[in-house]
C-alpha cells in the first residue's frame, strides 16, 4: 500500500477543487483511503492520517471514526504522536463521547512522564475538556502538580484546577492547601493563574472567600503585586505598549472586586491603590483603558469612599467622550450598572449619552437608548422625551418596540401634563405605531378615559391622525374606541385644547366603514371599529339607519368574530333597542390596578421594563362581551335564573343559545351519563369564573345537616351540602335520587332553577337510570352562588319513564337550612 | 471564561475552532454560523463587541482574517481585544509575517501555539517570549515523519558541510521552521 499522502498535500488538493461536489467527491475518496489505512493498524502513518482527519473535519465533515485513532495516538511514545492525540482528542473527543473516558488512563501515565511536554500536552486537554467523572478521577494528580516547582507546569495545573473546581465544585476544598505559596512566585504565568484560581474559588463559595479574607490576608498580597507592577520599571518580557503585563493587572482587579465587596475592612486597604491605578494609567492605548475599565468595575462594587467614587465616574465620563468606539460603549455598558447607585452623578453626563443616541453603531445606540430611560426623572422629562422622541423616528426597527414602551413607561410616571402625555402618546402611535406592544393599546384607552377633560381634544387629534393613515394597528384601535366613545363630542367641535374641527357624522362612519373594508386592518382593529360604529348609534343621531345596514352586512361575515358581533348588535337593533341607549353610553372612569402617580418624582429604576406595562390588568374588554352579558342578565322576565345544563364537554353553548334558556323552553338533551366523578366541565361565558372552574372540593362539610327535597311516588331526592373551599360563597350540593317502587325509573332527568339573584351550575349525572328498590342512586352535583346570601329556593322538575309512562313533576323546595345559604 | 474563539475569512471558511464548553456537534456548527454571519454583517466603523444570548462577543479583523470570541459577562471586553491581539502576535513571531495561508497549512501549528496561550479559556502565559520559546523547544522534540528520514539522508549527502552537523531548511518539512538533523541520522 503506498504511503499515505502528506497533510500539505491533502490541504493543497482540496483547496483546488471548484465546486462543492468537486470538494466532496475528495474528501470521500480520502476518508476511504483513511479508514482502510486504520482498518490495517498503520503506526507508521497514523499521526499523518488523524490530522488529514483533522483538517477535513474543520471543513465540516464527519470525522467520528477517528475517535479511537486518537487515544491509540495519545498513547503511543512518540511526542508527534502525542501531540496530534492530544489535539484530536480536544476536536473530536468532547464529555459528549462515549469513548472520551478512554483517555483517562493515558492522561493519567502523561501526567506522570519524565518530559514537561508531555505532562503539559495531559494537563491541557485536561484543562479544556475533561469531563466531571475524568475531573474526579484526576483530580488528586492535579494537585500534585500544583505544588511542583516547575512553573510551566505549575501555571497550567493551576488552570487545570479551576476547570476541575468548575465541573465538580465538592473538590474545591482539596486544592486549598496548594494555594498557600502561590503568589509568592516570581514567575507572571503563575501569578496570573493562580489569580484566575483564586478567583473562582472565591467566587464559588462564601466560605472560601472569608478565609482568604481573614487568614490568607490576600488583599495586601494582591496590593504589594499591583504596586510592583506599576511602580517597577520596563520589563521588556512583559510590557504592552509601555504598561506591565496588563493581563495580571486586570485580574488581580477583579480578584479585588470579589474580595471587596461588601467588606469594609478590605475595601479601605485597597482605596489606594485602586486611586493610584486609576490616576497614573496611561489612556492614549486600549491596554491602559482596559486597566481603567476594571479599575472603575472594582471601584464601584466595593465599598469605596465617595472621592474614589466620583474618580471612577468621571473616568467613565472621559470614556464617554473617547473617540473609540469600543471606549464609549464600555462607559455606556458601566455607567448602566452604577446609574441605580449613583444617579446623580452620571446625570451630569446625561447630554453626552443623549448624544449617543445619534452614534452610528447599533450597539452604542441600544446602550445609549438603555441608558437614556433609567435618566429620565421629572425634572428632565421634557427635554429628554424630546431626544427619545426624535430617536424613535429614525432608529432601526429592531429597537422601536422597546423604545415605544419606554417612552410610555417614562411618560406614565413623570408626565408634566394630561395634554403632554397625551401628545406624546400621540406622537409615539403615529411614528411608530406599528411595533407599539398590543398590550399598549388597552393602557392607552384607559389612560385617555381617564383623562376627562381632554376627551375632545384626544378624539379630535386621533380622528386627525386616523384619516392620515391607516395602516398602524394600535393607533387606528385606540382611535377606533376613542371616536366610538366621544365621536359627539368630535362631532360638535368641542375641543378647548385647540382649533375645532368640523366634520360630519358622515364623515366619521367613512372613516370606521373605511377600516372595516380596508386590507391593512387586522380582525381584531376590525372588531374596534364595528363596535365603535355601533356605539355612534347612540351619539349620532341621524346615523342610526345607516349603522344598522353596517351591522346587518356583518352579520354574514365569514369572520367569526365580526359575524358574532354583529349579529348580536342586529339583535340590540330588533329586539332590544330600548335598552341600547343604556348598554352603548359612556364608559366610566376605569380604576388603575397599578399606582404609578403621574407626579411622582421618583428615583429611576435602571431599567424601564415594558413588563411593568404588561401588569396593568385592564377590566375593560373588548365591549361585545361585556354587552352580552348585560343583556342576559336583563332578562327580567321571569323570576328564576335559566338553568344551565351543562353540555357535554366538547361542545361549546353558543351565545346565541343562552338567550333561549327559559325553564320551560329548555329541550332536554338529558343529562349525559358521564361515568366517574363529576368534573367540571367548558362553562357558558356569562358564569362567573370563580363558579365554574373550580374543581369539586370534598371538604370537610362546614357542618350542614342534609335534607330531603323531594319525596313522592317512591322517588326520593336528598341534597347533601358543602361549601366550596375556594370561595364561600359557592354551595355545592350533592343531590342523591333514590327509588323505592320495584320497578326501576328510565330516562331519569332532574332541573333546577333558582331566583335571580342566585347563579346555579348543574355538572352530569352519574346516570338516567333510577334502580328500583333503592339498589342504588343517581347522584349529580349542584353548585350555587349565593353572593347576596339571600335565602335559597329552589323549583325542581323532575322527568322520568315509570312502568312504562313518561312522568313529570314539579316541585318547590323551601326547606333549605340557614347554613346552607348563610 | 472564554466559550469559543472562532477564526474565520471574510468568505465566512472556517479556519480555527477552539471550544472551551461542552455542547453538542449541531449546536457548534449552529454557533459558527450565526457568528459568522453577525460578524461579517457589521458595518466597518463599528465598536468590536456584540450582545449575542447572554455572551458578549469580541471579534476583531486581521487582513482577510476574523477573530471572534464568546465572552462571560464578567470579562472584561479590552482585554479580550489585548488577548485576541496577543495570540495573533504569537503567530506572526512563529510564522514570520503571518498570513492567512500560514493558518491554513499549518493548522495544527495554531492549537498547538494556542493551546501554550490559553487553557479552559483562561490565559495561561502573560510572556510573548515564554511561549515561543516553548513552542520551538516542543517543535524541536518532534520525531523525523517516516519517509522523510530517507530523502533527508539524501539531502545531507548531497549538501555536506564541513561541520559534524547540518541545518537543512527543506519545504517538505512539516515540523518546524528548521530542524537539526544529525548527519548520521
Amino acid at each position: 500500500m503506498p504511503a499515505p499522502i502528506r497533510l500539505r498535500e491533502l490541504i493543497r488538493t482540496i483547496r483546488t477543487a471548484r465546486t462543492q461536489a468537486e470538494e466532496r467527491e475528495m474528501i470521500q475518496k480520502e476518508c476511504a483511503a483513511i479508514r482502510s489505512s486504520f482498518r490495517e493498524e498503520d503506526n507508521t502513518y497514523r499521526c499523518r492520517n488523524v490530522a488529514k482527519l483533522l483538517y477535513m473535519h474543520m471543513l465540516g465533515y464527519p470525522a467520528h471514526f477517528g475517535q479511537l485513532e486518537c487515544l491509540k495516538l495519545i498513547a503511543s511514545q512518540k511526542f508527534t504522536d502525542k501531540r496530534i492525540g492530544y489535539l484530536g482528542a480536544m476536536l473530536l473527543l468532547d464529555e459528549r463521547q462515549d469513548v472520551h473516558l478512554l483517555m483517562t488512563n493515558c492522561i493519567k501515565n502523561d501526567l506522570n512522564h519524565s518530559t514537561q511536554f508531555v505532562q503539559g500536552l495531559a494537563l491541557c486537554t485536561l484543562g479544556c475538556m475533561g469531563s466531571s467523572e475524568m475531573c474526579r478521577d484526576l483530580a488528586g494528580e492535579v494537585e500534585k502538580q500544583l505544588k511542583t516547582s516547575n512553573s510551566y507546569l505549575r501555571k497550567k495545573a493551576a488552570l487545570s484546577a479551576v476547570h476541575v473546581i468548575r465541573k465538580v465544585p465538592e473538590l474545591m476544598e482539596m486544592f486549598l492547601p496548594a494555594t498557600k505559596n502561590l503568589l509568592n512566585e516570581k514567575n507572571h504565568g503563575v501569578l496570573h493563574t493562580s489569580v484566575v484560581l483564586l478567583t473562582e474559588m472565591c467566587e464559588r463559595s462564601p466560605d472560601m472567600l472569608a478565609h482568604f479574607r481573614k487568614n490568607e490576608k490576600l488583599v495586601p498580597q494582591l496590593v504589594r503585586i499591583l504596586k510592583n507592577l506599576i511602580m517597577s520599571g520596563y520589563s521588556p518580557e512583559h510590557d504592552v505598549s509601555g504598561i506591565s503585563d496588563p493581563f495580571l493587572q486586570v485580574r488581580i482587579l477583579r480578584l479585588l472586586r470579589i474580595l471587596g465587596r461588601n467588606d469594609d475592612d478590605s475595601s479601605e486597604a485597597m482605596n489606594d491603590i485602586l486611586a493610584q491605578v486609576a490616576t497614573n494609567t496611561e489612556t492614549s492605548k486600549n491596554v491602559g483603558n482596559a486597566i481603567l475599565y476594571e479599575t472603575v468595575l472594582t471601584i464601584m462594587d466595593i465599598k469605596s469612599e465617595s472621592g474614589l467614587r466620583v474618580l471612577a465616574i468621571n473616568i467613565l465620563g472621559r470614556f464617554l467622550l473617547n473617540n473609540d468606539k469600543n471606549i464609549r460603549y464600555v462607559a455606556l455598558t458601566s455607567l448602566l450598572k452604577t446609574v441605580q447607585t449613583d444617579h446623580n452623578a452620571v446625570q451630569r453626563h446625561r447630554s453626552t449619552i443623549v448624544d449617543c443616541l445619534k452614534d452610528l453603531d447599533v450597539s452604542i445606540k441600544r446602550r445609549a437608548m438603555e441608558l437614556s430611560f433609567a435618566l429620565v426623572n421629572g425634572n428632565n422629562i421634557r427635554g429628554m422625551m424630546k431626544e427619545l422622541l426624535y430617536f424613535l423616528d429614525s432608529c432601526d426597527p429592531e429597537f422601536k418596540a422597546d423604545c415605544a414602551s419606554g417612552v410610555f413607561h417614562a411618560a406614565e410616571k413623570y408626565a408634566p401634563s394630561k395634554r403632554w402625555h397625551i401628545d406624546t402618546i400621540m406622537r409615539v402611535l403615529t411614528t411608530a405605531g406599528s411595533y407599539v406592544r398590543d398590550d399598549a393599546v388597552p393602557n392607552l384607552i384607559q389612560l385617555i378615559t381617564n383623562s376627562v377633560e381632554m376627551h375632545g381634544y384626544t378624539v379630535q387629534r386621533l380622528y386627525k391622525a386616523l384619516i392620515d393613515d391607516i395602516s398602524q394597528q394600535p393607533l387606528i384601535q385606540v382611535s377606533s374606541w376613542c371616536i366610538g366613545e366621544y365621536g359627539d363630542l368630535l362631532v360638535s367641535g368641542k375641543c378647548e385644547e385647540e382649533e375645532p374641527i368640523q366634520v360630519t357624522e358622515d364623515e366619521v362612519l367613512d372613516v370606521l366603514e373605511g377600516i372595516l373594508v380596508s386590507n391593512l386592518s387586522s380582525t381584531v382593529t376590525r372588531g374596534y371599529s364595528l363596535t365603535a360604529i355601533m356605539k355612534l348609534s347612540t351619539r349620532f343621531a341621524s346615523a342610526v339607519n345607516r349603522i344598522k345596514k353596517i351591522v346587518l352586512v356583518y352579520g354574514s361575515s365569514i369572520d367569526v368574530e365580526l359575524q358574532q358581533r354583529a349579529v348580536e348588535y342586529n339583535a340590540l337593533f330588533k329586539k332590544y333597542d330600548h335598552m341600547r341607549p343604556a348598554l352603548l353610553e359612556r364608559m366610566p372612569v376605569m380604576e388603575k390596578t397599578s399606582t404609578n402617580g403621574p407626579t411622582e418624582i421618583v428615583q429611576t429604576n435602571g431599567e424601564t421594563e415594558p413588563s411593568i406595562l404588561e401588569t396593568k390588568h385592564m377590566p375593560s374588554v373588548p365591549q361585545p362581551t361585556n354587552q352580552a352579558n348585560d343583556l342576559l342578565d336583563l332578562l327580567g322576565g321571569n323570576d328564576v335564573m335559566p338553568v344551565i345544563q351543562t353540555a357535554p364537554p366538547t361542545k361549546l353553548v353558543s351565545a346565541g343559545g343562552e338567550l333561549l334558556d327559559l325553564l320551560g323552553d329548555l329541550s332536554l338533551s338529558g343529562g349525559v351519563p358521564a361515568p366517574g366523578p363529576p368534573v367540571s366541565i367548558s362553562q357558558p361565558p356569562f358564569l362567573l369564573d370563580g363558579l365554574a372552574s373550580q374543581p369539586l372540593f370534598n371538604d370537610v362539610a362546614a357542618g350542614i345537616p342534609p335534607m330531603i327535597a323531594y319525596n313522592k311516588n317512591g322517588l326520593k331526592i336528598d341534597f347533601a351540602f358543602e361549601r366550596s373551599n375556594t370561595n364561600p360563597n359557592i354551595a355545592v350540593i350533592t343531590m342523591q335520587a333514590s327509588n323505592s317502587t320495584e320497578a326501576e325509573m328510565t330516562e331519569f332527568v332532574f332541573q333546577a332553577a333558582v331566583p335571580k339573584t342566585f347563579q346555579l351550575q348543574l355538572l352530569s349525572p352519574s346516570s338516567n337510570i333510577v334502580p328500583a328498590l333503592n339498589a342504588g342512586t343517581v347522584t349529580q352535583i349542584i353548585k350555587v352562588l349565593n353572593p347576596q346570601k339571600q335565602q335559597l329556593r329552589m323549583r325542581v322538575k323532575l322527568t322520568y319513564t315509570h312502568k312504562g309512562s313518561s312522568l313529570q313533576d314539579l316541585a318547590e323546595v323551601n326547606n333549605f337550612p340557614p347554613q346552607s345559604w348563610q | 471564561m472564554m466559550h469559543f474563539m472562532l477564526l474565520f475569512s471574510r468568505q465566512g471558511k472556517l479556519r480555527l475552532q477552539k471550544w472551551f464548553i461542552a455542547i453538542e456537534e449541531r449546536e457548534k456548527m449552529k454557533i459558527i454560523r450565526e457568528m459568522t454571519q453577525s460578524v461579517l454583517a457589521r458595518q466597518p466603523k463599528t465598536c468590536n463587541f456584540m450582545d449575542w444570548k447572554d455572551l458578549k462577543i469580541v471579534y476583531k479583523r486581521y487582513a482577510s482574517l476574523y477573530i471572534c470570541c464568546g465572552m462571560e459577562d464578567q470579562d472584561n471586553e479590552l482585554l479580550t481585544i489585548e488577548i485576541m491581539h496577543r495570540y495573533i502576535e504569537l503567530l506572526d513571531k512563529y510564522f514570520g509575517n503571518v498570513c492567512e495561508l500560514d493558518i491554513i497549512f499549518n493548522f495544527e501549528k495554531a492549537y498547538f501555539i494556542l493551546d501554550e496561550f490559553l487553557i479552559g479559556g483562561e490565559v495561561q502565559e502573560t510572556s510573548k517570549l515564554s511561549v515561543s520559546k516553548c513552542i520551538e523547544e516542543s517543535d524541536l522534540m518532534q520525531e523525523v515523519s517516516p519517509g522523510m528520514k530517507d530523502t533527508l539522508l539524501k539531502v545531507i549527502s548531497f549538501r555536506q558541510q564541513p561541520t559534524s552537523r547540518v541545518q537543512c531548511r527543506c519545504s517538505c518539512f512539516t515540523e518546524g521552521k528548521k530542524a537539526q538533523v544529525q548527519k548520521d541520522g
